[in-house]
């Protein structure tokens, strides 16, 4: 049977002090994305149903457990590679964080404790390393579905990333930080590298839909826009 | 070449092997019942520092309730999906759906 509580980090895990640190680095950005929703909101309010969307598709992509066969175990895509090239990194930390409240709260899937942590490491770095992908592709002409494949891809892994340092930091343990921080990353690597493919895959096939079928949601980056006469 | 800031340098042919490695190695913990990272990685390392994880607040471990959450769950994610997801791309032989340009 595949498991159904498969991936954040779990209730009780990190001790008190690491997990307020993660609740303290968890709140600049949460309260940036929020100024970042009302500010966008209050230009365009056609743009919530955008922020909607992207909210519900992170909710339900990180808790769907994906199986591995050949790793033998199961993981969930974060979503929010995609959501931070959509809606932008800040208002994806606060989709993220709702979406992780609700999974700590009703699905035993993560933690109360534990949500600062999983929000910097799925909300925060995950959307930050996705948006910052992608607009340096964009920087060197990469097309743009490759761009955003790599947006999913990098966005994904740097989550699990993220989530070894918490756990080699917060964890007792012998010996230096960075090997504890490399033995947890290469147990997550049967999982998440074709995890992460995966995501990456998604995240470019939605990003080209929507350029091509409604190009104004987007708020086109600058290496989007087309020059003068130009088609995009 | 990159220097972490934990004192070890990565430079990318060692992160390529060591991607390799790892990706054609089996899970620490695989077994059979395909169990989530949050078992094989998450929870072992924390139990191997003397840290398991604690009963979650709100325990939905009860015969088939997990099941009937997560798609309970799934079903109101996915009608918001949805229903935003209809209202931002109509079907394109709508006569209200003006294409782009």
């Amino acid at each position: 049977m595949v498991s159904l509580l498969a991936m954040h980090i779990t209730e009780g895990v990190l001790p008190v002090g690491w997990a307020a640190f993660w609740f303290l680095v968890a709140l600049p950005p949460l309260a940036w994305g929020l100024r970042g929703i009302n500010r966008r909101r209050a230009a365009d309010p056609s743009w919530l149903p955008m922020v909607a969307l992207v909210g519900s598709a992170v909710f339900v992509v990180s808790c769907m457990p994906v199986p591995v066969p050949w790793a033998g175990t199961c993981s969930h895509p974060c979503g929010t590679g995609l959501g931070a090239i959509l809606i932008g990194p800040g208002p994806t930390v606060v989709v993220a964080s709702i979406a992780l409240v609700f999974q700590a709260l009703f699905l035993a899937h993560g933690g109360l404790t534990t949500l600062g942590a999983n929000i910097v490491s799925m909300g925060v770095v995950g959307a930050y390393a996705g948006f910052g992908t992608f607009h340096l592709l964009g920087k060197f002409r990469v097309p743009v579905f490759l761009a955003a494949m790599a947006a999913g891809l990098i966005s994904d892994w740097a989550t699990y990333a993220a989530t070894s340092l918490e756990l080699a930091s917060g964890l007792p343990h012998d010996g230096p930080l960075g090997g504890m921080f490399l033995t947890i990353a290469a147990a997550f690597v049967p999982t998440q590298v074709p995890l992460g493919v995966a995501e990456g895959v998604l995240t470019g096939v939605a990003y080209r839909f929507i350029l091509v079928r409604r190009p104004e949601l987007l708020g086109l980056p600058s290496f989007l826009q087309p020059a003068a006469g130009e088609e995009l | 070449m990159r220097t972490a800031a934990c004192g070890f340098a990565f430079p990318p042919a060692t992160l390529m092997i060591f991607f390799a490695l790892a990706a054609l190695s089996p899970a620490p913990a695989a077994e059979p019942g395909w169990k989530g990272v949050d078992e094989t990685v998450i929870e072992k390392f924390a139990e191997e520092a003397g840290r398991p994880p604690r009963e979650p607040f709100i325990n939905i471990e009860h015969g088939d309730l997990p099941l009937f959450l997560f798609l309970a769950a799934g079903a109101a994610g996915g009608f918001v999906a949805g229903y935003t997801f209809r209202g931002l791309f109509p079907p394109k032989n709508r006569p209200d759906h003006a294409p782009p340009g």
